[in-house]
């Protein structure tokens, strides 16, 4: 799917700065979405991804900025000006209108004839999967239903930009990670570039193109799932998604650091020696099994904690390594099992070069 | 375009019903000259006089505004800059002088107006008022309950004072009646300024409570809540006649009177119907039709007995000093005031 | 500044374009703040410069307020309204808390009953108490010795006759702020082994802290501009309300009136500014995920609590009772064979059927016209968007009719609409006059009912709307009424029997196409046709007695014909 670069741009954030009072909710955002892109704004709550959202949709219009959207410039424009779709948390079904009436309610204001409404209604419920449940009210369906109708309503006058604020934060975890295929489908689907904003990183990660991780009104960085996984700019993203040790160290040399009293190998990406890092590895990076004598990186530890966590182990590792800092490491119940792990053992493990990332300090 | 029709339709929803009401009000039957008359003449009364007018005016209708007389009055200052009334027909005396006094009235000599008793037309040439009959004060006495508390029956308004009556008698405040400021009034006229104030202060003492209206003495009387009020003639008569066991008692000294008057409002768009309605309001006929209720008119040789009203009760009426009450209401209610208002509260 | 907000300073602002709907929005909420401005706001401002005038007119400062205040008379009055209005609150307070107590922290018998037994004193005009105590404890009364030789002409009447009218009011308050308290908390005290009146102390008050001071100050201000029961029952003892009355209607004295109308407006706004304070606060308790308490059975406190309250609902039953025997009997206290005659209001004076009649359109109107026009102006201030400034301007002034007393307001019509040179003159003496202060007097709990179900409202539905491209009056008519319609409902029944009982609001400004059964009522009193008085007052509580069962069961209809969508 599209990443950066290819596509045609069909939103297009420049410079976005949202104030209420003195209190700046958005920062000089920018930022491009391409067509039939699924962009999922994340971030931990009061970020600003809501705050964008909105100002996207019109709800809240930017203090300064503009936003186009398919090369029109709607930066003042009141929403009902705006061609989008919109799902929010607590979905806003009409309580009084059958789930029929509330789907064909953004179409009868459109003067079409009644059949080709009905017709429509009952393709957006059979793409939702409630064809059979048209007359119901919304009170007499589930949580996972009710968003559906939501989502359906939203999409009913075939907007050109879907917005969906939390759309899954008010359902139970099982019906949340059903719904998250679903929708995901529906979207390539369909093909409607899709804004989704959540603070649910394991949902972004499995259903956006692309993430925009936010925080304090600003954009730390735009990726791949992979990229904000795997690469993360920032200490901010790295610590807000997944799971990340982080230890204090110092670039003694290019592509060494020190922790402590160990000394590491791995890129350093321009910081020159001398300079105080923040020394960051996922606990899943941490190789213990296959150590070889010749790798590099190789540490001795020892278990303080071993805690299980179903498919895996989480184990806190100290020593005289880290200078007093402990890391957690998982291992795979097999390894567990295998070296007869347990708290008190000691073990060599292997930090690889390439999956150290150092975040410089002040 | 929808949008509009939709936010007019509020707008007209609301003011629609305004608007409806508002031509209920003011369309009526429009066939006749209608007149607006403002009145404090008791309601029961207010269809026969209208009727008996009609008799002679056909064409002209009365819209009535009544109520008690010091609310007219408000009604009528309050309205000063805007009259709305055409004509005013049984109204006191002393509240059209207000009102002449504020050049509100219409200069008029009714024809046959000078066939009046001289107190009941107005001293100016033309008159600004003609009075239709004397509102006279008296006292109500409740039999049954005096026998209860052993009182004699009082013969003067100096009896009031006596300690017997301690918390016996019940008296209009004259700062909300006009009953109540006759009652006052007259007795300064009777005693002199200083024995006047003198006597109410000694009857300060026996009174158990003032009343807003002076109507309701009388009736407190006729229903036992107390033994003796200080009212009006003519409410006496009706409570009697209703079967309240009570005596219309005229105190020997004499007795306050007021009279309800006729006026025409400057400025009426009306004004030939409403100096046809002052012709009928003087005549003879008219005159009558007062006597049913009011003892004492203002036609000379109308009036005949009326049912409870004590005998003579002309006689006893003192020579009221029009122009002297009118000068003086300020500083006599103000004096009033001070004297008993604060210190009513105490008993 | 923020480094950001520099940056926001620098970089062009975005005006948002106003669309259509917002345009729409906005003018119709400006109709109906030209509304609130002219019936609440233009003339106060009359009244408050009439009182620094003279006479004739000229300007004189504050002369009539140095006049006022050296007049012991008036000042006295002032005094006694202090006076009665702090001890009747009292009593009503203490008497409605425990009888909200027994309704919802115990589990004694015929809660339904108790509770249909208090709401009847809303049912009536508030001097019909006044009246009936004048049957029991007056001279001739039936239980006059009760009262060890005290008048009931006085301070001991205007007391016992406020208390009664206003405990429904305060009844209504006291149990909302018991039903709001957490159950965990009374667990939490259980659990702590504290024992029942620590419990009582430290969780039951503490709870309901804020509602009692709010109901408190509703009682307060009702009875101190109350004007009815110190009428009937006052005898000498001078109270603020009834001064007004003498000034203006007994003395023509308007300027002085206004004086005395400033005077009871300031205790009046003080109280009402003290209890928004205390809401505030409310809401932050509120806001907590409470757990409904429900009341154990135990024998003593219940039977307590039904012995209580069956005392309270008969005091209530017998003050009704009075007022009905007393519109049934020929000739008090000397013949008291029964009759219908005093339900023949063309012979006495002070109105007749007219009046009756004119009290049902004149509320009917109100509570259509007011229910729409209050409804819809709630809509736009918590649905708009934008406009934020003008929005908190409309909900100020949407306040503001709650501190104004009723008289204040009837006379500052007066004095407001009939200058001929005001456009809205012609209103004068009209029955809309009467509708527009009914609504104004009663704009504020209104008000404050439309918004509070409206914030139940789901707050996306106008975005979803706009994102539809469907215009907000179609979901206005479409959702927020049908969803809405028995906050709708309440709010017509409130204005309903507000204006079938209001007398203060509107015995300045009726006129005689327009004479009212409440006004009615106090003429008749006031001239001593107490029967009739009675009977008058009588079929007013038929009415809105009638009105009420009317009420709950379209209620009960509207809410079974939309229970599939209804779920709470």
């Amino acid at each position: 799917m599209a990443a950066d670069g290819d596509g045609k741009v069909y939103l297009r954030i420049r410079n976005l700065t949202k104030m209420f009072g003195d209190f700046a909710a958005l920062r000089d955002v920018s930022l491009d979405v391409y067509d039939g892109e699924f962009v999922c704004f994340l971030g931990p709550s009061g970020c600003g991804k809501t705050t964008l959202l909105r100002a996207i949709a019109g709800l809240d219009i930017q203090t300064s900025g503009t936003v186009e959207q398919d090369g029109r410039d709607i930066s003042a424009l009141p929403p009902s000006e705006r061609d989008f779709g919109i799902v929010f948390q607590s979905y806003a079904l009409f309580p009084n209108m059958t789930v029929g009436k509330n789907v064909s309610y953004g179409l009868e204001n459109r003067k079409l004839p009644r059949d080709q409404i009905r017709a429509r209604v009952k393709e957006l419920l059979e793409l939702v999967g409630l064809h059979d449940q048209g007359d119901k009210y919304p009170a007499q369906l589930s949580g996972g239903q009710q968003q559906r109708v939501a989502l359906a309503r939203a999409m009913a006058t075939s907007p050109g930009l879907l917005l969906l604020d939390e759309p899954l934060s008010a359902l139970d975890a099982k019906v949340r990670v059903h719904l998250r295929g679903e929708i995901k489908d529906l979207q390539r689907r369909v093909g409607v570039t899709t804004i989704m904003v959540t603070h649910d990183q394991e949902e972004a990660l499995t259903m956006a193109d692309r993430i925009v991780v936010m925080d304090q009104g600003s954009i730390e960085q735009v990726g791949t799932p992979q990229e904000i996984y795997g690469e993360p700019r920032t200490s901010f993203v790295a610590d807000f998604i997944g799971t990340m040790n982080f230890v204090p160290g110092e670039v003694i040399a290019d592509h060494t650091v020190q922790i402590g009293g160990t000394t590491l190998t791995c890129p350093t990406d321009g910081i020159t020696p001398g300079h105080a890092v923040t020394v960051a590895i996922r606990p899943e990076d941490i190789n213990a099994q296959d150590i070889d004598g010749d790798d590099g990186n190789l540490v001795e530890t020892e278990i303080r904690h071993l805690e299980f966590l179903g498919s895996f182990y989480r184990a806190e590792l100290g020593g005289p390594a880290f200078g007093g800092h402990d890391i957690n490491a998982d291992f795979s119940i097999n390894l567990v099992r295998r070296k007869n792990l347990d708290v008190g053992s000691a073990i060599t493990v292997r930090f690889p070069a390439e999956f150290i990332r150092l975040y410089p300090r002040d | 375009m929808s949008v509009y029709k939709d936010s007019a339709w509020f707008k007209r929803a609301a003011w629609a019903v305004s608007a409806g009401v508002l031509a209920l009000g003011l369309s009526g039957m429009a066939k006749a000259t209608e007149l607006k008359v403002y009145t404090a003449i008791e309601a029961d009364d207010l269809k026969r006089y209208a009727a008996e007018f009609n008799k002679v005016y056909p064409d002209i209708e009365i819209k009535w505004v009544r109520d008690s007389t010091g609310i007219v009055t408000a009604k009528l200052l309050a309205e000063k800059d805007n009259p709305q009334a055409d004509v005013v027909w049984g109204l006191a005396a002393t509240s059209l002088m207000l009102l002449k006094n504020e050049g509100m009235t219409q200069a008029y000599m009714p024809a046959g107006g000078d066939k009046l008793d001289k107190k009941f037309i107005d001293t100016a040439n033309p008159p600004h008022w003609t009075g239709m009959d004397a509102w006279v004060a008296c006292i109500c006495y409740n039999t049954v309950e005096a026998k209860k508390k052993n009182l004699p029956v009082p013969t003067s308004w100096k009896d009031l004072t006596k300690p017997v009556y301690k918390g016996s008698v019940v008296m209009p405040n004259p700062n909300s009646s006009g009953t109540g400021f006759l009652d006052v009034a007259s007795w300064l006229q009777l005693f002199g300024e200083e024995d006047g104030w003198k006597f109410m202060d000694a009857l300060h003492q026996n009174i158990a409570w003032y009343t807003h209206s002076g109507s309701k003495p009388c009736r407190q009387a006729g229903a036992g809540e107390v033994p003796i009020g200080v009212s009006f003639a003519y409410r006496g008569a009706k409570v009697k006649s209703k079967g309240a066991p009570v005596e219309i008692i005229v105190p020997k000294e004499g007795i306050g009177w007021d009279m309800e008057a006729t006026a025409i409002m400057k400025g009426t768009k009306n004004l030939d119907a409403a100096k046809k309605l002052v012709d009928f309001s003087v005549s003879k006929a008219a005159n009558e039709m007062y006597n049913t209720v009011y003892a004492v008119v203002a036609y000379p040789g109308v009036a005949k007995p009326v049912d409870n009203y004590p005998p003579n009760i002309g006689d006893a009426m003192i020579d009221n000093n029009f122009e002297w009450v009118a000068a003086n209401r300020m500083r006599i209610l103000k004096e009033w005031q001070t004297r008993y208002d604060s210190k009513s509260e105490a008993k | 500044m923020t480094q950001a907000a520099v940056q926001a300073a620098a970089a062009p602002r975005i005006k948002p374009k106003v669309s259509r709907d917002d345009w729409i929005m906005r003018a119709c909420m400006g109709v109906i703040a030209l509304f609130l401005v002219v019936a609440v706001l233009l003339p106060l401002y009359t009244m408050l410069s009439k009182s620094l005038e003279n006479r004739h007119g000229d300007f004189i400062g504050l002369t009539n307020y140095a006049e006022y205040f050296s007049t012991p008379a008036l000042f006295l009055s002032a005094v006694n309204s202090l006076q009665i209005s702090v001890i009747a609150t009292v009593i009503v307070l203490v008497t409605a808390f425990l009888y909200a107590y027994a309704l919802t922290r115990t589990c004694m018998p015929l809660k339904w009953l108790f509770k249909l037994i208090a709401a009847i004193p809303l049912l009536t005009p508030s001097l019909l108490s006044g009246i009936s105590l004048v049957y029991w404890f007056g001279n001739q009364g039936v239980a006059k010795h009760l009262l060890l030789g005290e008048s009931i002409y006085g301070p001991i009447g205007i007391v016992i006759g406020s208390a009664y009218w206003v405990f429904p009011h305060v009844l209504m308050i006291v149990i909302t702020a018991l039903s709001i308290t957490d159950a965990r908390l009374y667990e939490a005290a259980l659990a702590l082994r504290a024992g029942r009146w620590r419990t009582f102390f430290t969780v039951t008050l503490p709870g309901c802290k804020y509602g009692l001071i709010s109901a408190g100050f509703v009682a307060f201000t009702l009875i101190f501009t109350d004007f009815g029961v110190p009428k009937v029952i006052g005898g000498n003892y001078n109270v603020l309300a009834t001064d007004i009355y003498k000034q203006v209607i007994g003395q023509q004295n308007f300027q002085m009136g206004a004086v005395v109308s400033v005077v009871l407006l300031i205790p009046a706004v003080l109280a009402f500014a003290v209890d928004r304070i205390v809401q505030r606060k409310q809401v932050a308790l509120l806001s907590a995920r409470a757990v409904p308490y429900q009341p154990q059975p135990r024998t003593s406190r219940d039977w307590a609590a039904f012995a209580f309250c069956t005392v309270v609902a008969a005091v209530i039953l017998l003050m009704i009772g009075m007022a009905q025997y007393a519109a049934l009997i020929k000739f008090w206290p000397y013949n008291l064979t029964l009759t219908l005659g005093n339900y023949e209001f063309d012979l006495a004076n002070g109105g007749g059927w007219d009046s009756y009649h004119n009290s049902i359109r004149m509320s009917l109107y109100t509570a259509v016209v007011g229910t729409v026009i209050i409804f819809f102006g709630a809509y736009l201030m918590e649905k708009g968007r934008g406009f934020r400034a003008g929005r908190n301007g409309f909900h100020a002034i949407a306040m503001l009719p709650l501190a104004v007393p009723g008289m204040v307001l009837g006379l500052s019509y007066i004095f407001f609409f009939n200058n001929p040179a005001n456009p809205f003159n012609f209103l004068y003496g009209t029955m809309a006059i009467l509708v527009i202060a009914t609504v104004a007097h009663f704009y504020t709990v209104s008000h404050l009912t439309a918004v509070t179900a409206l914030k139940q409202m789901d707050a996306e539905f106008e975005s979803v709307s706009a994102s539809l491209n469907t215009p907000f009056y179609r979901t206005f008519l479409r959702v927020t009424v049908p969803v809405c319609v028995p906050a709708i409902l309440d709010i017509s029944m409130y204005l309903f029997l507000n204006a079938m009982t209001t007398v203060s609001a509107v015995v300045f400004i009726y006129s005689t196409d327009t004479t009212l059964a409440s006004v009615a009522v106090l003429n008749m009193d006031d001239q001593g046709e107490i029967p009739f008085a009675a009977a008058m007052a009588m079929m007013i509580a038929y009415t809105c007695a009638g009105a009420r069962i009317l009420h709950a069961i379209l209620t009960r209809g509207i809410m079974r014909t939309t229970q599939a969508w209804r779920t709470r």
